[in-house]
């Protein structure tokens, strides 16, 4: 996956270089809005991590701008203002997410992953398999190899989102704002909760687990075998 | 600047003084108008008269000639008044009259004058003034026919009299009531001067003395003192955060980094690296969790986050919340349960939705039953684990309550528990920032409302009043909304 970066603090750009270089991405980096923009017209990336505030031209223009040529390339915003409006006004300026600082770097990793996909993978399906899991996203109807599941209407967007995003590690942030619409810290492990049944629901009592715990970042489905 | 010099550059004063000008002005003229005015009339009246006397004169001399004129003069001489008369020869010579001497000229032209004279029948010897006229009669004889001006004189007298006295009155008065007002408005000032030099130089508690009349000075010391209140609960709030912070944020802070130097200087396995590095993580990230939720109250208090608010349903934002934690407290062995009714509100969904959430993991956390010792009915025992959210409309306010019926929190403590990092001894023991109840309660003041803690005999209610939807438009308005006083 090709990343571009526009980060004007030194330590923190080289950081993110090195680590998405780490986890086997390609990372470029551009150290303020101007060179961050013609970066980004003229590269082909997968996802652009954007500073919002930048010298020379700040993060939402950057975006802004972009959008406005017709470029689709999903934008992560990175911000050290984290308020639920900063959040709004960012998305609304075109970004697909939005990450206050501090942030973890699994975190950061998970949703740029969760953006890359979404740039390439078939819009929507009606129907996610991950094994012999099958979700039916127009009926509603989950089955595990010959079982039908019975699950909750929230179990089941649950279900969905981690389906939608298989193979990919998805954090309990990230559940909460597009499961449930909150952009909050729940000061509880309340995410957990809510997977652990859902993992009793469609792990239990089969021989492979597909829902895992990722240590430190968060969930994913995939087929244990893969 | 002495003491004079201050008290005649009060406002007071100079505005006396250009009431003192305008109103003497005032005075002088309407006084001016009224003697002019006598004046005119009394002149009037003297023309009349002795134009009627001259008419009359000529029509006795026309018959009766030089001697009727004589005797009518010499009788009309005698009369008691002030009239004058005189009758001279071509030659100028007196001829008949009761006029001993006259302003030097007057007869040799004819028509009206102002003129010195003085009587033959007087014995004082000072200068009378009269209204004169002369005219010609035939044969070069000349007729003087006058008025005496003294009641004039003495009018105007008076009228100079009045306006000396008045405006000296004036004056004194003016400049007196001017110094006391003036003195009187400087005391009040000086003495706000002086609290508002003592609240300076940092001694918050200083208020300003307000009096007994209501004035606008009085006015103006309510508000600047309802004002100081507001910054000293400010000031206190701000002394009491950094406070805590230094308090409950160096101690994780001090714990993560013992734990980092205590890894780094164990000769441990690379296991062991990993577990330390991962409490560390755990810990920045519980730092972080406060931090956000300090800004948030930051933000709520200050008002900041009025910008995005819309109109929605706090019975959805209760089910949702409900929804979200309804697993976690079963896995606790608490029921969660919820009661809606339509609640409409107008604000910040995700903030209301976060206060509500704090309400909830409270409850969870600490609205556990106390240990029994006696065996329990299990009926009640099962109500007793029990967590009620509630969202209703009373009256004008949205109701959004969460209550558990757990130890409670004891009446006096209620208030406390409300403040920034505070969290009871009895809760010491479990993990939290101790900001969950401040966050919820500067939301609900963010929405022009109040947290209100509540006892549910056992346990707790905790209650965010908000105005409903349809009174929003006065909460912006009011700066304290007047809540409902009592929460069933």
């Amino acid at each position: 996956m090709r990343l571009l970066i526009i980060e004007d603090d030194r330590e923190s750009a080289d950081y993110l270089v090195k680590a998405f270089r780490e986890v086997g991405h390609v990372a470029d980096l551009a150290s303020d809005g101007e060179e961050g923009l013609s970066m980004a017209e003229g590269g082909d990336y997968d996802v652009l991590v954007v500073d919002r505030m930048l010298p020379k031209r700040d993060g939402l223009s950057v975006i802004g701008s972009l959008r406005e040529k017709g470029n689709r390339t999903p934008v992560l915003i990175l911000s050290a203002l984290g308020q639920v409006d900063d959040r709004i006004k960012g998305l609304r300026a075109g970004g697909d997410d939005y990450l206050p600082k501090p942030y973890s770097f699994a975190e950061l990793q998970a949703r740029v992953e969760v953006l890359s996909r979404r740039n390439v993978g078939p819009a929507e399906e009606t129907t996610y398999r991950v094994g012999d899991l099958e979700l039916d996203r127009l009926s509603h109807r989950v089955a595990r190899g010959k079982d039908e599941l019975t699950l909750q209407p929230r179990e089941f967007r649950l279900l969905e989102y981690l389906m939608k995003h298989a193979g990919q590690v998805v954090t309990r942030t990230m559940l909460l704002e597009n499961v449930w619409d909150y952009h909050f810290d729940p000061q509880t492990n309340v995410i957990d909760v809510h997977i652990s049944r859902l993992r009793s629901k469609i792990d239990k009592g089969f021989e492979r687990p597909l829902l895992h715990t990722i240590r430190g970042a968060g969930y994913m489905i995939r087929d244990g075998l893969r | 600047m002495t003491a004079f010099g201050k008290l005649i550059r009060t406002t007071a004063f100079r505005l006396t003084l250009v009431y003192l000008f305008l109103f003497a002005l005032f005075a002088a003229s309407l006084l001016g108008y009224f003697a002019w005015n006598t004046r005119r009339l009394i002149n009037e009246q003297i023309t009349t008269t002795v134009n009627a006397e001259i008419a009359e004169i000529q029509i006795i001399y026309a018959r009766r000639g030089l001697q009727g004129l004589a005797t009518t003069l010499g009788y009309r001489a005698l009369r008691p008044g002030a009239n004058l008369y005189l009758v001279t020869t071509p030659e100028g010579r007196a001829f008949g009259g009761n006029v001993e001497s006259l302003s030097p000229g007057v007869m040799a032209s004819t028509g009206w004058s102002e003129t010195a004279y003085r009587r033959l029948d007087e014995r004082d010897t000072a200068n009378h003034y009269a209204l004169v006229r002369v005219t010609q009669l035939d044969n070069g004889f000349r007729l003087l026919v006058g008025r005496d001006l003294e009641e004039r004189r003495r009018l105007f007298g008076i009228v100079a009299n009045a306006a000396q006295w008045s405006l000296l009155v004036v004056i004194v008065l003016g400049i007196g009531g001017g110094i006391f007002v003036a003195r009187r408005v400087l005391q009040r000032i000086d003495a706000m001067t002086g609290t508002t030099r003592r609240i300076m130089a940092g001694d918050l508690s200083g208020r300003l003395p307000v009096g007994r009349s209501g004035d606008e000075l009085d006015r103006l010391a309510e508000n600047l003192n309802a004002m100081l209140e507001r910054i000293e609960a400010l000031m206190m709030g701000l002394k009491e955060v950094s406070d805590n912070i230094a308090h409950d944020l160096k101690t994780p802070l001090t714990r993560l980094r013992n734990r980092a130097e205590e890894a780094l200087a164990s000769s441990g396995s690379e296991a062991e690296y990993r577990a330390a590095l991962e409490r560390t993580i755990e810990e920045s990230d519980g730092l972080i969790r406060t931090f956000n939720a300090l800004l948030m109250i930051a933000r709520a208090e200050s008002g900041q986050a009025r910008g995005n608010m819309d109109d929605f349903d706090a019975a959805d934002v209760a089910r949702g919340i409900h929804e979200l934690y309804e697993p976690l407290a079963e896995d606790d062995g608490m029921t969660l349960r919820v009661k809606t009714t339509n609640a409409p509100l107008h604000g910040n969904r995700e903030l209301i939705g976060q206060a509500l959430a704090n309400l909830v993991e409270n409850a969870i956390k600490y609205g556990k039953p106390s240990p029994v010792v006696q065996p329990m009915d299990p009926i009640i025992a099962a109500r007793t684990r029990e967590i009620l959210i509630e969202a209703r409309r009373e009256g004008n306010h949205v109701l959004l309550s969460v209550t558990d019926h757990g130890p409670g929190i004891p009446e006096a403590d209620r208030k406390h528990a409300v403040e920034r990092f505070v969290r009871l001894e009895a809760s010491r023991t479990l993990p939290g920032s101790g900001l969950g109840l401040s966050l919820a309660s500067a939301v609900a003041t963010l929405h022009g409302g109040e947290l209100r803690l509540g006892d549910a005999h056992p346990g707790l209610t905790a209650t965010l009043v908000i105005p409903a939807l349809s009174a929003a438009g006065d909460r912006l308005a009011a700066q304290t909304p007047d809540v409902p006083q009592k929460v069933a």
